[in-house]
C-alpha cells in the first residue's frame, strides 16, 4: 500500500479557511454534541410521556402510546431524516414549506426534530418496561393513600423506574450521540461529515477517520462515565 | 385508649349474611332480621351489598355482602383463592366490581361522582408486600401523602410522621429507608404510614403472610393496640390468634363467597358451615 502518512495534517489549514483541520474537526464535534444535547431533551420528555401511556389503564392511551413507537421505531432512521427534511416542506401548505427551507441552519433543526422524535420511540419503551417492572403493589399503595394517577406517577413509580431503567437509558443516549452521525446525509457538519470533508480535501483518509473514531469513543466513554456518576448518586440506600 | 370506645354488640344480631337482602339502607336497628349484624348502638361504616366481580369469565367474588360498624374488628379468612384480598381491595375501590354496591361512611363508592382519591385518603390501607416507596426515606414515605392529598405543610406532617412512628417503636429509624428495615420493621412503618392520614377505617390485606415468623409478632401487637383504642378494621389474615383475641366478628370465605359471617365466639365454637369447619380443623390443627 502506497500511503503517505501524516500526523501533522491536523495543524494544517483546512482550504475551508477558517482554521486547521482540527478546528474542523472540532466545530464537527461541537454539532454533534449539540444536535445529541438537543435531540436528548426531546427524546427524554416524549419518551417518558409515550412510555407512561403504555401504562395507563385508559386503552385509548395505550393506543396512542403504542401507534407512536411503532410508527417511529419501525422506519429507518435514514429515511426519516429524508422524510423531514425533502419531503415534509413539499407536503405542508406552501408558506410552511418556503419558511421551513428557508431556515438558517436548517439541518440542524430538522437532524433535532428527526433524531429526537426516534429516540423517543425507543425511550418510551424503556419507561414503560421500568414501570412495569414495579411491583403492583406500588401503584396501589400510593392510590389507596389517596395520591391521583399524575401524582402516583411523579412522586412514585418515575422515581423508581428511571432509577431502574438507567443503564438502558444510558445505552439509549449513546445510541442517540452516534446516530447524530446518520444526519451528514442531509448536510448536518457534524464530526463524521467534517472527517469526511478532511479526507476529500487532504487524501488523509487514515488520519481522518482515526481522529474521527478516537473522539466518539472519547465523547462515549465519557458519557458512560458520568452516567456510572448519577447512578451511584441516585442509588436507593438498603437496596 | 380503652376497649369501652368499641360498642357493644348487638345480642340479637343475626350473624349470617343473607344474600338477596338490601341491607343497611334502613334505619339502623328497625329491622332485627336484616342482614348485616347492624347493631344498635353502632353505625355502619362500610356497608357490602351484593358485590359481584369478574376477571373475563371467571368469577371471583359472588354476591358479598356484609356490614362493618364503626368500632369493630371485622377478620376476614378462608383459603387462598376464595377472594378475601380481592373483596378488601374492593372497598376503597382497589379492585372494580361489576355488580353491587359499597358504601364507605356515607359514600357510595361505585358512583361515577364520589371522588375516590378523596375517599381514599380517609381509608388506610396495609398491604401484604408492605409497599413503602423504597426510594423515600421512612420520614418522607410517612409524609408524602399527607402533604400531597391533605395539603400538610412539610413541619406539620413530619411532625405527625415521627409521633406515629414513635407510637410504632421506630422512631430511630426515621431517616433511613425501606431497604435498611427489616419486614417488621416495613409493615410497622406501613401502618404508621396509613395512620398519618387520620383514616376512618383501616383494612390490612394479609399484613404478615409475608414476615419471617419471629417478626408477625411485633406487627399483632401495633394490630391489637390500634383495635382496643377503638379503630375500625377489617383484617385478612390467618392470624386465628388475632381474631381470637381482638375480632368481634369472623367472615369466612370460600370460592368467592361469604360463607359464614359469625360473631368471633360463635365461629370459632360452632361454626355452622362444613367448610368453615373443615377450614378451621385444619389451621388449627398445629
Amino acid at each position: 500500500m502506497n500511503y503517505n502518512w501524516n500526523w501533522g495534517i491536523f495543524f494544517e489549514q483546512s482550504p475551508e479557511g477558517t482554521g486547521t483541520y482540527a478546528d474542523m474537526l472540532l466545530s464537527g464535534l461541537m454539532w454533534t454534541i449539540l444536535t445529541a444535547l438537543c435531540a436528548w431533551v426531546i427524546a427524554f420528555a416524549i419518551g417518558s410521556v409515550v412510555g407512561v401511556l403504555r401504562t395507563l389503564p385508559s386503552r385509548a392511551a395505550q393506543a396512542v402510546g403504542n401507534a407512536y413507537v411503532e410508527l417511529f421505531r419501525n422506519i429507518p432512521l435514514l429515511v426519516q431524516m429524508f422524510l423531514w427534511y425533502f419531503v415534509l416542506p413539499e407536503v405542508l401548505p406552501e408558506s410552511w414549506g418556503t419558511w421551513l427551507k428557508q431556515l438558517p441552519n436548517a439541518p440542524f433543526y430538522t437532524a433535532v426534530v428527526c433524531l429526537g422524535f426516534f429516540t423517543a420511540s425507543r425511550v418510551a419503551e424503556q419507561v414503560r418496561a421500568g414501570i412495569q417492572a414495579l411491583p403492583r403493589g406500588q401503584r396501589m399503595a400510593g392510590t389507596a393513600l389517596g395520591l391521583t394517577t399524575a401524582q402516583t406517577y411523579r412522586y412514585v413509580l418515575l422515581p423508581n423506574a428511571y432509577r431502574i431503567i438507567l443503564p438502558p437509558l444510558t445505552s439509549e443516549f449513546l445510541n442517540n450521540l452516534k446516530n447524530t452521525s446518520v444526519a451528514l446525509t442531509i448536510g448536518l457538519l457534524e464530526l463524521t461529515a467534517r472527517a469526511r470533508a478532511m479526507q476529500e480535501f487532504s487524501f488523509q483518509v487514515f488520519e481522518a477517520f482515526t481522529a474521527a473514531t478516537i473522539i466518539y469513543i472519547v465523547i462515549n466513554l465519557l458519557v458512560v462515565t458520568v452516567a456510572g456518576l448519577i447512578e451511584r448518586r441516585v442509588a436507593v440506600p438498603g437496596r | 385508649m380503652t376497649s369501652s370506645a368499641m360498642p357493644p354488640l348487638g345480642p340479637v344480631s343475626e350473624p349470617q349474611a343473607a344474600t338477596d337482602a338490601a341491607p343497611g339502607t334502613g334505619p339502623v336497628g328497625t329491622l332485627l332480621t336484616e342482614p348485616p349484624p347492624v347493631s344498635a348502638t353502632g353505625a355502619p361504616m362500610i356497608t357490602i351489598e351484593g358485590i359481584s366481580k369478574w376477571y373475563g369469565d371467571f368469577q371471583v367474588l359472588t354476591n358479598c355482602t356484609t356490614a362493618i360498624r364503626k368500632g369493630e374488628v371485622v377478620v376476614v379468612c378462608g383459603p387462598s383463592g376464595s377472594g378475601k384480598s380481592t373483596l378488601i381491595k374492593c372497598v376503597n375501590a382497589l379492585e372494580p366490581f361489576q355488580k353491587g354496591q359499597i358504601t364507605v361512611d356515607g359514600t357510595q363508592i361505585a358512583n361515577k361522582k364520589t371522588n375516590l382519591p378523596k375517599l381514599r385518603s380517609r381509608v388506610g390501607m396495609v398491604f401484604q408486600h408492605f409497599e413503602l416507596f423504597p426510594h423515600l426515606s421512612i420520614t418522607d414515605n410517612l409524609s408524602l401523602a399527607q402533604r400531597k392529598v391533605l395539603g400538610r405543610g412539610k413541619d406539620e406532617a413530619e411532625a405527625k410522621g415521627l409521633a406515629l412512628l414513635e407510637r410504632v417503636g421506630l422512631k430511630a429509624h426515621a431517616h433511613k429507608y425501606p431497604g435498611q428495615l427489616s419486614g417488621g420493621q416495613q409493615q410497622r412503618v406501613a401502618i404508621a404510614r396509613a395512620l398519618a392520614m387520620n383514616p376512618i377505617v383501616m383494612l390490612f390485606d394479609e399484613p404478615t403472610s409475608a414476615l419471617d415468623p419471629e417478626m408477625v409478632g411485633e406487627v399483632l401487637d401495633v394490630m391489637v393496640e390500634l383495635a382496643r383504642e377503638g379503630m375500625t378494621m377489617m383484617v385478612v389474615t390467618h392470624e386465628m390468634g388475632f381474631a381470637r383475641k381482638v375480632a368481634n366478628r369472623v367472615i369466612f370465605m370460600d370460592k368467592g363467597e361469604i360463607v359464614e359471617d359469625a360473631q368471633k365466639e360463635e365461629f370459632f365454637g360452632s361454626p355452622r358451615s362444613e367448610r368453615a369447619q373443615t377450614f378451621l380443623s385444619r389451621i388449627l390443627q398445629h
